[in-house]
């Protein structure tokens, strides 16, 4: 057993020699409110993830895409059907060619995936001083600290810069934002968005919410991942200690 | 051992015309083994066990893979999130290349610990280190696939270490390219020998076990199967012992799949390729930082030799001495703990390696240059220094008469 111990140890740091490379980044130490999907048993709150969606939707969506999550994957996050209809049919695409050949716009479908809010890179780098807001679909494991990230950047910004910290025209200062000067202006404003199920608007409440959405379209298997991790281990351990009582039988005469 | 024999009529024809229940019986049941092997002894099959996890999750894989730039990522991501425990698979895959490297990495030590690579051991040996090396190379290759910011600017780091080499250089970079920069015939090449390079190492854990079986295993003692007693049958007493290890094995594993599966990856490798934009801090993968942290240890051109290819050469030599090490290692004694010297270097050197992975994954600024320097000067030190001159020096302590004689005293104390 103290071998096994052992090269647990000589494993861990030998991880700890990978786990080392990622802790590059700027500004400071990023904040950890703690989430309820972190640790062994952690999942998604769903109604944490439903006001999440609502924040993206009525304001992070105005700028950001989320191409890789389809509209019909919004069920996970607690919308039903016809929410989920009305949402995909609030922006159209072009339809395949008719029998004459000709290319009409049609609303989304929920099959389709989250439709970008500008046509192209150069119109929405046009349309937002020059810098191209960036996709959210994996902005949660993207960066250094994840969510952590996510969060703490949402809370970032301090309205008067350290004065010898000029930031140019155009950008704003966030304490977690690689270099600090950041194109997108603060977002989180008290009461931005009304929750439909009551819940207080705060910055924090909001960062929290739309942190865990964002997390969520990165992760979307992660409630079937952990739940199916226990089961596995579960088994393990047993066949494990099995497969270990059964070497000892087998041994028993040649030590 | 009592070779195979059989009542059954269709096995015993079958086996006069190919002798494969012979063989299995001789080399996998009856196969004798030092009694007194220990749980490191465990890593070798564990490695095997690994590279058909790794091949047959990467076969799937394959199955909804797009090996085109503009296809790559998403076609990545479309197996994360739409292909049936597609994530599953993908996340057995990602960390099942780290815990392939971290088992071989256990083995190579024991390795250096016990002295198994010595008489007659040197030809198992080399096997081994080309089977690492063309790990290595698979390693980087899939890698690149997912096509994201550190796989592209990883394959153009990499793959531009050869322009170091003087007038050759240029031509085999752009060879290997497949054009002037990596772009999509460099991925589409790279994806067809990502595939081609793990059967490749599968031939080469053959030749690896025939080696074994004809050489025998070492064992923490050092000394050779002299009796009878010295050694039991493979199985059942080494098949349930590596059956144990797997249990045990699978549980660190499946730790990182189902609940940190990104722990040993980049965050930059989930932003798709840009050759437009490039990430502040480019790293390859954690098993190769050591190695980094050598290229990166020389900074002075000498005469016309430039950095970049001092970097280089030492690399590849970094991994190229080991072929010498049976040669190297002047010591007549294997196990190390018989060699209270050498026995001291080994750790050395294992920190001096985690060193050097811990400098390789940092920017290359500050004290951590100089770090890495002496790092790297004290690598090849330990084996053109150290090895040649320890079995010299160092007074073995005396080596037990056989493997059994020690269990023998053991029992007769008793």
């Amino acid at each position: 057993m103290r071998k096994l111990v052992l090269s647990a140890i000589v494993a861990a740091g030998l991880t700890a020699v990978g786990g080392t490379a990622q802790a590059s980044g700027g500004g400071e130490p990023l904040m950890k409110p703690g989430f309820s999907w972190e640790g062994v048993f952690g999942r998604y709150d769903k109604g944490e993830l439903k006001r999440g969606f609502e924040v993206f939707h009525q304001v992070c969506s105005n700028c950001h895409g989320l191409r890789l999550v389809a509209y019909r994957n919004l069920a996970a996050v607690g919308l039903d059907q016809e929410e989920i209809k009305t949402v995909a049919a609030e922006r159209e695409l072009p339809d395949a060619p008719n029998d004459e050949g000709m290319v009409s716009p049609r609303p989304g479908r929920p099959s389709d995936k989250y439709i970008d809010p500008f046509p192209n890179e150069k119109a929405a780098a046009s349309a937002n001083g020059g810098a191209a807001p960036p996709d959210l679909s994996l902005m949660a494991k993207a960066r250094v600290g994840g969510p952590n990230y996510v969060y703490s950047l949402m809370l970032g910004f301090v309205e008067n810069p350290p004065a010898d910290h000029p930031i140019p025209e155009g950008k704003y200062f966030n304490t977690y934002f690689p270099g600090n000067a950041i194109s997108m202006p603060p977002q989180l404003m008290e009461d931005l968005v009304t929750y439909a199920d009551g819940t207080k608007a705060t910055p924090e409440q909001m960062a929290k919410d739309i942190t865990a959405f964002l997390n969520w379209a990165a992760e979307p298997e992660l409630d079937e991942r952990k739940s199916m991790g226990l089961k596995v281990m579960i088994f393990l351990l047993v066949f494990t200690a099995m497969l270990y009582a059964l070497k000892r039988q087998i041994w028993k005469n040649i030590h | 051992m009592s070779g195979f024999q059989t009542n059954n009529k269709v096995v015993s024809w079958l086996d006069q015309r190919l002798p494969i229940f012979s063989m299995m019986q001789h080399s996998a049941i009856d196969y004798p083994t030092p009694r007194n092997l220990n749980y490191w002894w465990n890593f070798g099959s564990l490695a095997g066990f690994v590279l058909v996890i790794m091949i047959l999750t990467g076969v799937v894989l394959v199955m909804n893979y797009a090996s085109h730039t503009s296809m790559a990522f998403d076609s990545v991501e479309r197996i994360m999130r739409d292909v049936n425990y597609g994530w599953l698979i993908r996340y057995l895959h990602m960390n099942g290349a780290s815990m392939f490297f971290i088992l071989v990495y256990i083995h190579i030590f024991r390795n250096l610990y016990y002295g198994s690579y010595k008489s007659p051991r040197e030809v198992l040996w080399w096997i081994g280190i080309v089977i690492y090396l063309a790990m290595m190379a698979t390693g980087f290759l899939g890698y690149v696939l997912p096509w994201g910011q550190m796989s592209f600017w990883g394959a153009t780091v990499i793959t531009n270490l050869f322009s170091a080499f003087p007038i050759v250089g240029e031509p085999i970079v752009t060879w290997l390219w497949g054009g002037f920069s990596v772009d999509n015939p460099t991925l589409s090449r790279f994806f067809s020998l990502h595939y081609l390079l793990p059967f490749v190492i599968f031939g080469l854990v053959v030749l690896h076990v025939w080696a074994l079986h004809t050489v025998k295993s070492n064992n923490p003692l050092g000394v050779e199967i002299k009796t009878p007693a010295d050694a039991i049958p493979f199985h059942p007493y080494y098949t349930i012992k590596d059956l144990f290890g797997i249990g045990v094995f699978l549980m660190f594993y499946l730790a990182f799949v189902f609940w940190a599966p990104n722990f040993f990856g980049e965050p930059d490798n989930y932003i798709p390729a840009n050759p437009m934009v490039t990430p502040p801090h480019i790293v390859p993968e954690w098993y190769y930082l050591p190695f980094y942290a050598i290229l990166r240890a020389f900074t002075t051109d000498i005469w016309i030799i430039s950095a970049k290819l001092q970097g280089v050469v030492a690399m590849f030599g970094a991994i190229l001495i080991l072929f010498a090490l049976p040669w190297l290692d002047t010591s007549k004694v294997r196990s190390a703990r018989f060699r209270p010297l050498y026995r001291q270097f080994f750790w050395l050197f294992l920190i001096d390696c985690l060193i050097l992975g811990y400098v390789g994954g940092k920017p290359a600024e500050g004290i951590l240059i100089t770090v890495g320097q002496i790092a790297t000067a004290y690598y090849f030190f330990h084996f053109l220094v150290l090895m040649p001159v320890l079995g010299r020096i160092e007074k073995p302590k005396p080596l037990p008469a056989s493997i059994s004689a020690p269990v023998l005293k053991e029992k007769a104390h008793a």
